[in-house]
């Protein structure tokens, strides 16, 4: 009987905001599914009710398919598609077949921070580097390297015009995971060989591979300063200028947040350093070709980048390394002595040429690509904002627009995104997307386990659109009211509770 | 006279070049490229519509002419790799009726 209740009041109020009337004749649907629920069962209703678990869960499946369902119902190009086919002619069924399998399944990719799509554009540059041009680009003495090679000095070429670097101060690598090892731990065990710089200043905040390259170095005996940011995710200048000692070598700090999307104040970190004498270090994977960067202005002696997050191929990236003053680097990978000595190994003309196009195409359209996640992004937090118990994470004013983090009271964070499998979502960032941990990044601005869990990322592109936004406003918002209305926490809100008042009984 | 011509000569192609560019760009598989591709070039055009250098004209004119070798390649590229459709394709409901670059669509490639 107790389980009844509970279901009876999930379906009434499914009914409820599934005719989508004005909230006076849905607060009497509920009002009268109460009154239900307290002829049927004697027992008081008290806050401490258990849940059987699969109440709780979310019926994904079927509710994509009501929304689907309901979608047909507003009147928007319905095809009947049953009975027309009759005996007509035996393509008949294949036709009718082939039509069915046109209709969508494939999620809405919001993802952007965890990749991109390649761009048509940067495929076609690639292609002839798959099919014809095969030359190895270190091979000196024939035709087939020479083509390989001037093929990746342009690409080299166009990687820098865009950071405003010279050709020779790029560094080609696997990604952006490698150049941030090999610039961190390259220029601590170059430098601390002599004993005499022992110190490393980073973020909280950082990507993993760069926290992990730092407690990577504790362990050989370096000491690492994790500086806390605010709670709007930029840190704090003051803090990180009394950090800085006599000793430290290097400072690390992203330029884009990859789960809130914060831009920390890169010029201003740059002199500081350069004041110091200390060398920075900046992950910039997420901001390059999204942010104009000038490595001179900026002052920044290490830089690391990402192909694969400005629609160019994965498995390549770079890192810049600044010629004057010269940053001497220990390498990490040794071997024929390929790109300066400082990341040895054939480089892969293909991927190369893809990401020199990336960058060319990131420089030229890069005004054109900023107005318009702009103009998602607003519409996007707008309408996310405009829901009650919504927040955004980070910092209001400095943050990439392609990155909208916000959080939804009551509503578990994983819940909603199995909810929203006809969206490709991620609740931070993907390599901790398979742990149910809430984000250390969250954690850092101080947000409460509860907020950080319900917590979720929007990535806008360069090919993200109009109706994929709209469509995503509506689902989420959908969905959203579903997994609150079998929330008993919502429930308490919405009678006025404080939720911190509460004292929860122990079982 | 013959400026006069000429700039009428140089209109025609623009906008040839224009309908062309439209069109193959609608014949993409891929919904986001396809959207992209169309929404591109209908800004670069309302971009550079008072563009008056007959030079610069020429400049413009052969970069889209090099997009449109581009998009004719890629776009059977994307023809013979299809994937699902997305949840958004053919309006609302899913379904799409095939008059706008759903009849390129014919089976699921999976």
């Amino acid at each position: 009987m107790a389980n009844i209740a509970p279901s009876v009041l999930r379906q009434a109020s499914r009914l409820a905001s599934k005719s989508a009337i004005s909230s006076v004749s849905r607060s009497g649907a509920r009002s009268l599914s109460r009154v239900a629920i307290q002829s049927n069962v004697p027992a008081t209703r008290t806050y401490v009710t258990q849940s059987r678990p699969d109440n709780a869960q979310v019926q994904a499946e079927t509710a994509i398919r009501l929304d689907k369902k309901e979608f047909e119902k507003a009147g928007l190009t319905v095809s009947g598609q049953d009975g027309s086919s009759g005996h007509v002619s035996p393509m008949a069924d294949v036709l009718s077949q082939a039509t069915m399998m046109d209709e969508g399944q494939r999620p809405i990719y919001l993802d952007m921070q965890a990749t991109t799509p390649l761009d048509p554009r940067v495929l076609d540059a690639m292609l002839p580097f798959y099919t014809g041009v095969y030359g190895n680009p270190h091979s000196r003495t024939h035709a087939y390297g020479w083509e390989s090679e001037k093929a990746v000095e342009d690409a080299r070429q166009h990687i820098a015009d865009l950071i405003g670097a010279d050709p020779k101060e790029i560094i080609f690598t696997s990604g952006a995971t490698e150049s941030n090892n090999m610039s961190i731990k390259g220029v601590a065990r170059f430098f601390g060989r002599s004993g005499k710089k022992k110190h490393i200043i980073t973020s909280q905040t950082e990507h993993k591979c760069v926290l992990d390259s730092c407690r990577h170095l504790q362990d050989e005996g370096f000491e690492v300063t994790y500086l806390p940011v605010q709670s709007n995710g930029l840190i704090d200048l003051k803090l990180l200028e009394e950090s800085i000692r006599p000793d430290t070598v290097l400072i690390s700090i992203m330029a884009v947040n990859n789960e809130i999307g914060v831009i920390q104040p890169l010029a201003e970190i740059g002199k500081l350093c350069r004041a110091k004498k200390v060398f920075f270090h900046t992950d910039a994977a997420q901001a390059v070709g999204k942010l104009s960067l000038d490595v001179n202005e900026m002052n920044i002696d290490l830089m690391s980048i990402s192909s694969h997050k400005i629609y160019g191929p994965k498995g390549i990236g770079a890192c810049f390394v600044r010629r004057r003053p010269r940053v001497r680097l220990d390498p990490i990978i040794s071997g024929g002595g390929q790109e300066r000595g400082l990341r040895s190994g054939t480089l892969a003309p293909a991927l190369v040429v893809g990401f020199g196009e990336a960058c060319r195409i990131a420089k030229e359209e890069m005004e054109y690509d900023s107005k318009r996640i702009k103009f998602l992004s607003d519409r996007l937090l707008n309408g996310l904002l405009s829901m009650e118990h919504t927040q955004q994470n980070g910092d209001h004013e400095h943050f990439y627009p392609g990155c909208v983090n916000v959080s939804f009271a009551y509503v578990e964070g994983e819940s909603l995104l199995m909810a929203l499998k006809d969206i490709a979502l991620s609740s931070g960032s993907a390599c901790t997307s398979a742990s149910l941990e809430p984000s250390y990044v969250l954690r850092a601005l101080g947000n409460s386990d509860e907020s950080a869990h319900s917590s979720i990322r929007f990535g806008i592109g360069r090919f993200t659109t109009e109706q994929e936004i709209d469509y995503v406003l509506k689902a989420v918002t959908q969905r959203v009211g579903f997994l609150r209305e079998l929330s008993p926490l919502w429930e308490l809100v919405q009678e006025g509770v404080d939720l911190n008042t509460i004292e929860w009984s122990q079982h | 006279m013959s400026a006069v011509v000429g700039k009428a000569d140089s209109a025609q192609r623009v906008l040839s070049l224009y309908r062309q560019l439209l069109r193959q760009g609608n014949q993409f598989a891929a919904y986001n490229f396809r959207e992209y591709a169309k929404r591109r070039t209908r800004d670069a055009f309302h971009e550079n519509k008072g563009v008056e250098d007959p030079r610069r004209i020429q400049e413009l004119l052969q970069k889209g002419l090099k997009e449109l070798q581009m998009l004719k390649r890629q776009t059977v590229i994307s023809q013979f790799y299809q994937q699902d459709r997305l949840v958004v394709e053919g309006g609302l409901s899913g379904k799409d009726t095939g008059s706008q670059g759903g009849t390129v669509r014919q089976k699921d490639t999976g």
